[in-house]
């Protein structure tokens, strides 16, 4: 592999990786606050397995670049700034109320589950294999939000109202999980990704679907256009300054 | 006569004969299970520690996961999450060991947010530093295993074995705790203070937690008894001391009790005497963090009211 295209991987790899680290932390948010125990549990799970896939892009990225995969991932998520994060804006946002937690969740899972699908092809042999194995996990979070998109979505006035205001918020966003950087075509052409672009219209057309029969009305008013992943809302440096504060209270000491 | 047939026939025992089989049921070491005649009081008392329990589980879920979020690395902060995850589990064994005898969630979680059911104290505390994770873990886990560990062994079925499967948990619970003190206590001079500062805090509290002396435990008598409790809340306490002093020394951590003494007569660790009007005083609600504690619960609840609401609203609309 030419030093390019390393590079563009291991930005792709990270990109990745940012943008599960950033959701499973938001998720995580949740544990001893959730509306019922059963999800202080369930959604706990999610968050886990969110983080753990983090890891594994981390992983690659530093295997990818020859850094030691013990201390590379804790060394990008714990001292890296807010600027240097490549995660979607999506993820960053807060938490809100448990219609936006769950909507979220559900859009990027979909979003995960085709971008998966395709990965799994990848010519990148270990991409490939992660891809395959963490799809497995995927499948369950899809079932857990898909059954709560539809239980808000058709439950009660209230939880309808919430559920379309929180998908008039997110739409916007939950597009721009398709933007696709200018370094991607490289990768594209080494037939070590997917061309997100075109994975768009059968993500939509599932999303879209679903969200229809849960009597949610999609948004057409999609002016608001979300910037590329090197922009940040000013959420993101008050999630990584709760998250890095111990760590770097003495970045050479052992935790 | 020879050779007839009997007729079941109802239970004409008096309730005294009924309770002297009970009790020689429990000598015997047999369970007692759900559908099985118990004394009222057995029940209550039952119903009033697995529901405490309970509670105790869920709030003990709010101090530490205060610091999910702040893990500082991420090995640490899949650990933290998966523990107070487990927390939670743990809360719901022990609701559904309460409903064996009666008790609804519902009722349950009322008592616990009008404030009238109580939870372990230790969770009224505040958790300051990274630090506070080692010390919860080790301390405050470890002092619940050792009251677990007695009440696997108890008389009442469906709580001893929600305690079996709790207990396996809260051993790996005490563990990273452990583990956590372990490498602050040998690490950087900051990270020794910080240690320090935690065990200084937590020890009176973890040590409060196997509640009044003997003579001041107005139920102990009568749990002791019917195998509910099989040792006293001294015994216990003493056994923790007896367990963590030289293993806390043995780091080069201090604790912060002046008469602190190995009694080689006795073969235990002499402790100085429990600040009781601090105890007392957290009990009745007045501890650091009870307010906030409580407000945490009751947010969440009012939060998730309209959750709850549409979730029963679509399995009424949707039961096939
Ligand atoms: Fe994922
Ligand atoms: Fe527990
Ligand atoms: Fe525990």
């Amino acid at each position: 592999m030419n030093a390019n295209l390393k590079q563009a991987l291991t930005d792709y790899l990270v990109a990745m990786a940012d943008d599960e680290l950033i959701l499973g932390h938001r998720n995580s948010e949740w544990c001893g606050h959730a509306p019922i125990l059963e999800e202080d549990i369930a959604f706990a799970n999610i968050a886990l397995d969110e983080i753990g896939h983090a890891i594994v892009w981390y992983e690659l990225a530093a295997d990818l670049s020859g850094e030691d995969r013990d201390t590379y991932a804790n060394r990008v998520v714990y001292f890296r700034d807010a600027p240097d994060y490549r995660n979607t804006q999506m993820v960053e946002l807060p938490k809100g109320d448990w219609a936006f937690t769950m909507l979220r969740q559900y859009l990027f899972d979909q979003f995960e589950m085709v971008r998966l699908e395709k990965l799994t092809q990848s010519s990148y042999a270990s991409l490939a294999e992660a891809a395959a194995k963490i799809r497995t996990e995927e499948i369950y979070h899809l079932r857990h939000t898909r059954a709560w998109v539809r239980r808000l979505g058709l439950g009660t006035d209230e939880s309808h109202r919430r559920m379309q205001a929180a998908l008039n918020d997110l739409w916007p966003y939950a597009l721009a999980l398709f933007e696709a950087s200018t370094r991607e075509t490289l990768l594209i052409q080494a037939s070590y990704i997917p061309d997100i672009s075109i994975l768009k219209t059968a993500w939509q057309v599932q999303v879209t679907t679903y969200l229809q029969e849960a009597a949610l009305t999609m948004p057409t008013n999609s002016s608001h256009a979300i910037p590329p992943r090197t922009h940040h809302t000013e959420h993101l440096g008050g999630l990584l300054s709760d998250l890095q504060q111990v760590a770097r209270l003495d970045p050479m000491a052992k935790w | 006569m020879y050779g007839a047939t009997v007729d079941p026939i109802e239970d004409i025992r008096t309730d005294e004969e009924k309770l002297a089989e009970f009790e020689a049921r429990i000598a015997r070491g047999e369970k007692i299970e759900p559908g099985d005649w118990m004394p009222d009081e057995y029940r209550r008392q039952l119903i009033r520690m697995i529901s405490q329990h309970a509670h105790s589980e869920v709030v003990g879920m709010l101090p530490e996961g205060a610091f999910i979020t702040r893990a500082p690395n991420l090995r640490r902060k899949l650990i933290l999450l998966a523990k107070v995850q487990d927390e939670a589990g743990h809360g719901q064994y022990l609701y559904h060991a309460a409903e064996t005898l009666g008790a609804t969630r519902e009722e349950m979680l009322e008592a616990l947010l009008s404030g009238k059911a109580k939870y372990s104290s230790i969770f009224n505390y505040p958790t300051l530093s990274w630090a506070d994770m080692g010390a919860i873990g080790w301390l405050v886990d470890g002092a619940a295993i050792l009251n677990q560990t007695m009440l696997a062994k108890c008389s009442y079925g469906p709580y001893a074995r929600a305690m079996v499967r709790i207990c396996a948990e809260e051993n790996f619970h005490r563990r990273q705790g452990q583990d956590i003190v372990i490498t602050l206590a040998l690490g950087t001079p900051e990270q020794k203070g910080m240690m320090q500062d935690s065990i200084n805090r937590w020890w009176w509290p973890t040590l409060m937690m196997f509640g009044p002396h003997d003579t001041d435990s107005p139920n102990s008598a009568v749990l002791i008894r019917w195998g509910i409790k099989t040792k006293t809340n001294d015994e216990l306490r003493q056994t923790f001391v007896d367990q963590t002093v030289p293993e806390l020394l043995a780091l080069g951590l201090t604790i912060p009790d002046p008469e602190l003494r190995y009694d080689e007569a006795s073969g235990h660790w002499h402790f100085g005497e429990i600040n009781w009007d601090e105890f007392w005083n957290v009990v009745k609600g007045n501890g650091p963090c009870n307010a906030e504690r409580m407000a945490a619960r009751r947010q969440a609840h009012e939060d998730g009211l309209w959750v709850r609401e549409a979730m029963a609203a679509y399995a009424e609309k949707h039961q096939s």
